[in-house]
């Protein structure tokens, strides 16, 4: 009895460590950018201010990054979750090892390193088709792996999909486009709103693979690593709280509607 | 394939067939070809392209292994990669099996939500967090100073320390969700058995939830090891010029030293090295393709 207290105490200190160890240096992010001290710190503690948000917004190398952001992520969304649905169906339509060999190639792409999806689809679009980098390269290159996460999604989905609903609609007299309208899709909906949630988010903080494909364009988390580099202001700290706090506002909002859609 | 046409009808199949296979064609098998075909020539200017120069050879490959400094920053990225795949694995198993077997109702649902929180966080920022508590007069430095165990600020920076500091506190999320969602899986009756019949708890693990793991582990492993050795961003800001990555190799060949076939055969070593990750773990626990994405 004794030896299973002595592991309740155990566990109990190791989760307390492990997640101070995940949140401490998040929270000295977030508080060194209300910190009046050039530098980003949180310690000697300067004084409340609101500068570093203003620099920010000041900024016009960052509007634009955030503008490319969204458009990339939007057209990550278009090209993904058509392409990731369509990959579910036509492997849901398969047999054993049909099946398990396209399964391998389609779900690569998130198994490979981001560098080398961005290196590979650089080499291949230039010299192929003559697109040089940039934002529709970018658009390219993320697509070929996020498309993979929305097709698990859809892939999970379907697994628990009723197929007599489907010969129902059809014997009573449906078309089978009216069928995949009617039936499939709207069972489907809830994992393709979550794969282009998640398409969404996978792009907007994508770095490896854009770092090879945007060419002289610039996204959030390329202006980000370039000022990391340039200059150590608590700017970037500013921008981290907006982009923190945007995800889970989103991550909230997604984890609410998902638990409604239930 | 005929299975899907009679369920949605000729035309869906058709667009269906078509995005899929423009998928894998455009976005996928061919840019990895090309990019191996790439490889094997030498780096030309225009004019000579197709001239007697133009063939293919193993060049590229060789001047990486003749190149010492190259080489060593290569096997450094295996080793330091493979280190952290080890260090996150152990880290994780605790967190992973008390969310999935231990904890209940509100508690798990708020700690799911905890870490789901900073996995969102950009790969930059979790670097940039480890920068600023690092640096010459960040709160480590500051903190060991005021309880006088140093009198100068430590150069914790720019080491390979730091670099795996950095890495693990990145992608230790990408352990605790696979192996979370391997040991949920397992039936709690079959831990209570193997204690009813006298089995101390390492030997729980060892025999019972840790072979139920099994396909977690190998996922969050390959996903580790990729992430580490493919990480870009980490090294960049939390190391110096001692703990070069591979990956800032291949990137100084492609915008620096604007040999891209030179680049393209760096890239697809790292490649051949993660597909050869993949199989050994897919061998060591035993497990398919299919238990992969789940």
């Amino acid at each position: 009895m004794t030896a299973d207290r002595l592991a309740q105490v155990a566990i109990r200190g190791y989760l307390a460590l492990f997640f101070a160890y995940l949140f401490l240096p998040l929270g000295v992010l977030v508080g060194a950018a209300f910190n009046a001290s050039r530098y980003p710190t949180l310690v000697p503690w300067e004084g409340l201010t609101g500068q570093w948000f203003a620099d920010l917004l000041a900024d016009r190398l960052m509007g634009e990054a955030a503008w490319n952001s969204l458009v990339v992520g939007l057209g990550v969304v278009a090209v993904s979750v058509p392409v990731g649905t369509a990959g579910a169906l036509v492997l849901s339509s398969l047999h054993a090892r049909a099946r398990t060999l396209l399964y391998g190639f389609l779900v690569s792409p998130i198994l490979t390193p981001g560098v080398i999806i961005g290196i590979a689809t650089l080499i291949f679009w230039n010299r192929a088709f003559g697109v040089p980098g940039g934002l529709m390269l970018t658009v390219v290159a993320q697509s070929s792996f996020i498309a993979a996460y929305c097709m698990l999604l859809v892939l999970a989905r379907l697994e628990r999909f009723d197929r007599a609903q489907e010969e129902a609609a059809l014997s009573l007299g449906a078309s089978r486009l009216q069928v995949f309208r009617r039936i499939t899709l709207p069972f489907l909906a809830p994992a393709l709103y979550a794969g282009a949630f998640i398409a969404f988010l996978q792009s907007f903080e994508n770095f490896n693979t854009t770092l090879f494909v945007v060419g002289t364009d610039t996204t959030l988390p390329i202006r980000l690593a370039s000022m990391v580099r340039q200059t150590m202001s608590p700017s970037v700290n500013a921008l981290a709280v907006i982009l923190i706090a945007t995800t889970v506002a989103a991550a909230a909002a997604y984890e609410v509607l998902r638990r409604r859609g239930r | 394939m005929n299975g899907l046409a009679a369920r949605y009808g000729w035309p869906l199949a058709a667009i269906c067939l078509a995005l899929v296979a423009a998928w894998l064609a455009l976005l996928i098998l061919l840019p990895q070809l090309m990019m191996f075909e790439f490889s094997l020539r030498p780096n030309l200017l225009p004019r000579q392209l197709g001239g007697p120069e133009d063939v293919r050879s193993l060049a590229n490959y060789a001047r990486l292994f003749g190149n010492p400094i190259h080489l060593g920053i290569f096997l450094q990225t295996i080793w330091a990669s493979s280190l952290v795949t080890v260090v996150v694995l152990a880290v994780c198993y605790p967190i992973a099996f008390y969310l999935a077997q231990v904890a209940r109702g509100r508690q798990a649902a708020l700690l799911f939500v905890a870490l789901v929180v900073p996995f969102w966080v950009n790969e930059i920022l979790r670097a940039f967090a480890w920068l600023i508590l690092l640096a010459r007069n960040g709160l480590v430095n500051r903190l060991l100073i005021d309880a006088g165990l140093i009198a100068e600020p430590l150069p914790l920076l720019g080491g390979t320390g730091s670099v795996l500091l950095g890495m693990v506190y990145a992608y230790v999320l990408f352990m605790v969700f696979p192996l979370y969602n391997a040991i949920e899986s397992l039936e709690r009756q079959q831990i209570e058995a193997a204690r009813d019949l006298g089995a101390p708890w390492w030997r729980i693990h060892w025999r019972v939830v840790l072979p139920h793991a099994k396909p977690g582990i190998a996922v969050g492993c390959i996903m580790t090891f990729m992430l580490a050795a493919g990480s870009y961003a980490v090294p960049m800001l939390l190391g110096g010029v001692r703990s070069r990555w591979f990956t800032e190799v291949i990137y100084t060949w492609f915008f620096e030293g604007a040999n891209w076939n030179q680049g393209a055969a760096y890239a697809f070593v790292l490649l051949l090295l993660c597909i050869l990750f993949i199989f050994a773990m897919m061998r060591i626990f035993r497990v398919r393709v299919s238990d992969i994405g789940r």
